[in-house]
């Protein structure tokens, strides 16, 4: 029993990281987990992209000149479908909006850092480097090395996607065309989006945005993806402002 | 449509994004609405993207049996609320495709 105590205390407790190198490894250490599930993920977007139609080098650049992963699968989507550029655009912008709320909650620890270190953690701010980052800051606050933690989770995550995504740019040219490797695609948005649909307003605001798509699809430019996307928006938000606060479902 | 271009201009926006409050910390709060809206991003976008793959063929509604797309679709769908994991949702979704081509 009091070995158990003895162990929670140590776990609750705050950890003070002494330099900027124990900092930066518990940053990369924490990010390992995750990239256990990006390998394969960013595996499948070299593949998807060069079956898209892009080249080998832009499907490998746009991994570190956008640096986000589903606006990549997006991209590749309407690269397919020859959408023209503003919308390709305008979707990743839309699709890359939750950064703000990334920026936001990371801003007050990262608020006494010069420019060029805001600017080098924002180029590596995603949802994975995001999520272990903001549980260690949440837990242990403000200390002086503790930006390093963040950049070592960011890193390490960057390496992973480039190599990740030469792989499957690699494995992507041996794979034949007959196989309907395009519609790996949509699958790949299918597993993103069903764990999401937790309650009424999510599946509500899928369900709008799709049936919109599907309507709108005639509207020239591919502006119906555009239409349906803030069609569904405001749907959820909607629905979310009814309810109660306490009812989920 | 130039690709390079439309990297340069996703990227960019991108970044802008993320350097958005880390930068201007302090001066400016994400309003409550917008932070409840950024919630429907997901859901709104990926099925504005699924719904015409799945539904559509050559630009028109395709509700037979003959719509392997989506039957295959709708078995990944199963899988993926079943499983919560992206490859086998895949996985199984490119099988299904590939054995309704073959046997319907």
């Amino acid at each position: 029993m009091r070995l158990t105590r003895v162990h929670v205390r140590v776990h609750k407790a705050k950890r003070v990281y002494l330099n900027h190198r124990e900092s930066f490894w518990a940053g990369v250490r924490a990010e390992i987990p995750l990239l256990i599930g990006v390998f394969p993920f960013g595996m499948i977007y070299g593949a998807l992209a060069l079956n898209a139609g892009l080249s080998k080098l832009a499907s490998q650049m746009m991994s570190s000149i956008v640096f986000a992963g589903s606006s990549q699968f997006v991209t590749a989507q309407l690269v397919h479908d020859a959408a023209p550029g503003f919308v390709i655009v305008l979707t990743i912008a839309v699709v890359n909006l939750r950064h703000m709320l990334y920026s936001a909650s990371l801003a007050p620890y990262l608020a006494s850092l010069s420019t060029p270190w805001k600017t080098l953690l924002s180029y590596l701010l995603t949802d994975e480097a995001y999520a272990p980052t903001i549980i260690q800051y949440e837990r242990n606050g403000v200390q002086p090395f503790s930006h390093w933690f963040l950049f070592g989770a960011g890193l390490a995550l960057w390496s992973t996607w480039q190599v990740s995504t030469a792989v499957g740019i690699f494995l992507g040219t041996a794979i034949p065309a007959s196989w309907s490797l395009d519609f790996a695609l949509p699958l790949t948005f299918i597993a993103m989006v069903v764990p999401v649909l937790k309650n009424r307003p999510a599946i509500a605001s899928a369900l709008s945005a799709g049936i919109v798509a599907l309507v709108a699809n005639s509207l020239s430019y591919r502006l119906g993806l555009i239409v349906a996307a803030i069609v569904g928006i405001a749907v959820g938000t909607f629905l979310e402002g009814r309810k109660s606060p306490k009812g989920t479902l | 449509m130039n690709i390079w271009l439309v990297m340069l201009f996703g990227g960019l926006i991108t970044f802008l994004m993320r350097f958005s409050f880390i930068y201007l910390f302090g001066r400016f709060h994400i309003p409550e609405t917008l932070r409840k809206a950024l919630h429907y991003v997901p859901p709104a976008v990926l099925s504005a993207i699924i719904f015409p793959e799945l539904f559509l063929q050559n630009q028109h509604l395709e509700l037979s049996l003959g719509n392997h797309r989506l039957l295959a679709g709708l078995v990944a769908i199963i899988t993926a609320y079943l499983t919560k994991n992206t490859l086998v949702t895949i996985l199984v979704g490119m099988l299904a495709l590939a054995l309704l081509q073959l046997f319907l």
